[in-house]
């Protein structure tokens, strides 16, 4: 019998396994899949949470009711990967599993106590992440009963779990505050260690004008390094200072320690991968699909969903002796939630930024590129429907692994 | 007549071909982003990087550069003020940080 081991039964993860019982044949073939945690978290809900549009109860499902029924479920968190030795070591009875193949799939984390001041005094009552669970619901409780002052939002540092969130709490907290009553007492702004409002020159330009638009204040190339906590105000490398009421950040985001203690990650945990093929540059059997490896595009459930078939065919391919395909374009397509019932979407990958047109999506589609329309609001919003009874279980998308030009105005 | 004349950059500034840089176009571009005159520290961290994307094929990140370098993200932000990363892949040649996604 031969193994293929997965640690992480996340977006990534749960794909591979469902995939993976799919194409290999049981008799040759045992699937492992390891992870610390019963739940599975749809994490793109989070984003609603502090704004009452979704509660904890809609993001929150168990992990087994994912995993195929001939893939071995263990809950146990991993004491460490010696890949040199084909071998993994468990915490739970200090379990040795040896294996063929395997997948990391163990995810990012924020951590907010990289950050001087940040994760002390306060913590939860006037400064909140919403990257957790924990957090994007005591930030829905603070909200609730807010009567406005100054907001400030705050990125740490680059890469984060999905980029385009924090402008989407922007504009959802427009909207909300709108809602309420209260948008004329409330100041919002943004403070990025970007030039500008989002990475890519073109879709920044857009985004960049719908804050202003909304009267949402930027502050750009602002690094953090440390809050004040005496003055409730985040200073930057250079001494800047941004004061606050409310302050919502966005930590560091790193990968998972055992990939640290494994001595297998680059500086924020991340493993080193060939950003087209996902083959680890380092050990050949071993592959990293989504915010795991350090494939410089969105850390993304989208884009661990366009990785997935080329991360199966690749594995494939080299059970039987090829060379993997360099197939994986960095593709990367963002709903942008833009208040008011409306949303932008936004396609890209290594090469090509974001570009204005139109998306053809067969059967639900097309939907508008860099503008704002109500079926990308739509879209969106079915999206949860989809990830859980279609993306996580390994079904047909009707989304390309690739990125195509059509429709897009270069 | 300038030394950046004949070179191409790309919509954010960046030099598309790196194997054309020469230290006198470091100098040029420094001016550019501010800086007036580059020091003994700023030369370490621009040999770093310029070192580094020739093993990796990427400009470092911020965290890259003060773990290869062993100065501070404070000494790195007093030397290139705002976006150390971003600014000293400009002077060095490179491209964007891949931190910036």
């Amino acid at each position: 019998m031969k193994t293929l081991l997965i640690l992480g039964a996340g977006t990534g993860g749960t794909m591979v396994a469902n995939k993976m019982a799919h194409e290999l044949d049981p008799l040759e073939w045992r699937i492992i899949i390891v992870d610390k945690f019963e739940t599975h978290y749809y994490q793109p809900g989070f984003l609603f949470i502090p704004f009452g549009i979704y509660s904890p109860d809609d993001v929150i499902k168990p992990k087994r009711d994912f995993i195929p029924r001939n893939v071995e479920f263990i809950l146990s968190d991993i004491e460490l990967i010696e890949p040199d030795k084909n071998r993994v070591t468990l915490t739970k009875e200090n379990k040795v599993i040896h294996y063929d193949y395997l997948v990391i799939a163990t995810g990012t984390r924020t951590h907010p106590e990289e950050t001087e001041g940040l994760a002390e005094d306060g913590w939860h009552e006037n400064k909140f992440d919403f990257y957790t669970i924990e957090g994007a619901t005591a930030l829905s409780r603070f909200f609730k009963f807010w009567k406005g002052g100054r907001m400030v939002l705050n990125i740490t540092e680059m890469p984060i779990k999905c980029p385009v969130a924090p402008l989407e709490f922007l504009f959802l907290a427009d909207w909300f505050f709108h809602e309420r009553g209260i948008r004329d007492d409330v100041e919002i702004t943004f403070a990025t260690p970007l030039d500008g409002a989002f990475t890519r020159p073109r879709a920044s330009a857009i985004l960049g004008d719908m804050l202003g638009q909304k009267g949402i204040n930027l502050v750009s190339e602002f690094n953090i390094g440390s809050v004040d906590n005496s003055k409730q105000a985040i200073v930057s490398w250079d001494e800047r200072e941004v004061e606050y009421d409310v302050l919502v950040t966005i930590p560091t985001n790193m990968g998972a320690e055992v990939i640290a203690r494994s001595g297998m990650g680059d500086e924020l945990n991340y493993v080193p991968i060939d950003k087209h093929t996902l083959q680890s540059e380092k050990w050949e059997n071993v592959w990293a699909i989504g915010d795991a490896g350090n494939a410089p595009t969105s850390k993304a459930g989208s884009v661990a969903h366009f990785m997935l078939d080329v991360l199966i065919e690749n594995m494939l391919r080299h059970m039987e002796g090829l060379k993997p395909l360099p197939k994986f374009d960095g593709h990367a397509n963002c709903y942008i939630e833009s208040g008011f019932e409306k949303g932008i979407l936004i396609d890209f990958n290594y090469d090509v930024e974001p570009l204005p047109g139109k998306f053809p999506l067969p059967g639900f589609g097309p939907f508008s590129l860099l503008k704002e329309s109500a079926a990308n609001h739509w879209g969106k919003m079915a999206f949860r429907w989809m990830y859980w009874n279609i993306l996580l279980k390994g079904g047909e998308m009707p989304f390309e692994s690739q990125m195509t030009m059509a429709g897009k105005w270069a | 007549m300038s030394v950046l004349d004949n070179l191409h950059f790309n919509e954010e500034g960046f030099l598309i071909n790196p194997t054309q840089w020469t230290k006198e176009i470091a100098v040029e571009l420094a001016k550019g982003e501010g800086i007036a005159e580059l020091t003994a520290d700023h030369w370490k961290i621009i040999e770093f990087c310029r070192a580094n994307a020739e093993t990796t094929g990427a400009a470092p990140t911020l965290r890259q550069i003060t773990k290869g370098t062993g100065l501070s993200t404070k000494d790195l932000f007093a030397l290139y003020p705002k976006g150390p990363a971003k600014k000293v892949a400009k002077i060095s040649g490179l491209g964007k940080p891949e931190g910036c996604v």
